[in-house]
């Protein structure tokens, strides 16, 4: 692991809001040239501390007007492969996140549909229909807050 | 509002966020002017907010992630806002949602190691205002992570 200072962590909390920014704006703004800007996101994408871009839509704009999160149990433990669940969750369009949890459930999902019916749909046809899932407790998203982290 | 070519547009970026405009131009099968002019156009309405870089807390030394799923006195007026104002002041919380079903808010948290996991946990999580009720989701392993939409 490598040491931050304030500047990588000015860095990262910039590229966090706007990644599109070039070494040389970035630089500008936090007093650095442009060579020495780029060398440290360079050095901060080969720690592996930059992983990658995603691209901030408004869902609800374009027409995806619901999320839940679902809270997946699976039954029969032991006789479902969960490389069989895991590999058929992660191939549903709608599914955006799976993630493998320890405590009352046994995955957590995040789901992103149209409308309450056009869950419905992704909840009867896609996720019920999973190899081994048990029971499923939904709590629909009603607001959502991200934050930049304790950089 | 959008047509085909802005959808086509969107599925490459999300295919692909760090792709220069000209990339993404080729593979829309779009001329660079053409693409440019209808990614400004998402912009300006608000339908593409941005592009984030994504930051790996793992890589950074941050080794437990943890869902802390809530129940909040509704008796309080205002229950909702008093716990967001405080969670939003503690470092370690990445995302705030509010939901509708058996919690009432969810929270995102990262922590070190468990011991630090443990300090925040004493220290700032039991001490936010109108709490009934928290349970915890330790996360083992994050399945599928893309945040992208069937467009």
């Amino acid at each position: 692991m490598i040491a931050l200072d304030e500047t990588d962590r000015a860095l990262l909390r910039a590229l966090a809001e706007d990644a599109t920014q070039g070494s040389g704006a970035l630089g500008r703004r936090l007093g650095l040239s442009q060579p020495a800007t780029w060398r440290r996101i360079k050095r901060l994408e080969e720690a592996g501390i930059l992983a990658g871009r995603r691209l901030d839509l408004d869902l609800g704009a374009l027409g995806f007007g619901v999320t839940v999160f679902l809270g997946i149990k699976l039954g029969t433990k032991g006789r479902v492969s969960l490389e069989d669940f895991e590999r058929a969750v992660s191939a549903i369009p709608e599914v955006q996140t799976v993630e493998h949890i320890l405590g009352v459930y046994d995955y957590r999902l995040r789901v992103t549909a149209r409308d309450i019916p056009d869950f419905e749909r992704v909840l009867r046809r896609r996720i019920m229909t999973l190899p081994g899932v048990g029971s499923v407790d939904a709590n629909v998203m009603l607001s959502e807050e991200r934050l930049p982290g304790p950089i | 509002m959008l047509d085909d070519t802005d959808r086509r547009i969107l599925r490459q970026m999300q295919a692909d966020p760090g792709a220069s405009s000209a990339q993404i131009a080729e593979r829309a099968g779009l001329t660079s002017a053409t693409c440019w002019r209808r990614i400004e156009r998402m912009q300006a309405a608000g339908i593409i907010r941005g592009v984030r870089a994504v930051i790996n807390w793992h890589a950074l030394g941050y080794e437990v992630e943890v869902s802390l799923r809530i129940i909040l006195d509704k008796t309080q007026p205002r229950a909702f806002e008093d716990f967001a104002d405080a969670a939003r002041k503690i470092p370690e919380v990445l995302e705030i949602q509010t939901l509708l079903g058996q919690v009432d808010v969810r929270i995102a948290l990262i922590a070190r190691d468990l011991a630090h996991y443990h300090e925040i946990y004493r220290t700032r999580i039991l001490t936010l205002p109108h709490v009934t009720d928290i349970d915890a989701l330790m996360h083992v392993a994050r399945v599928k992570y893309n945040n992208t939409v069937p467009l």
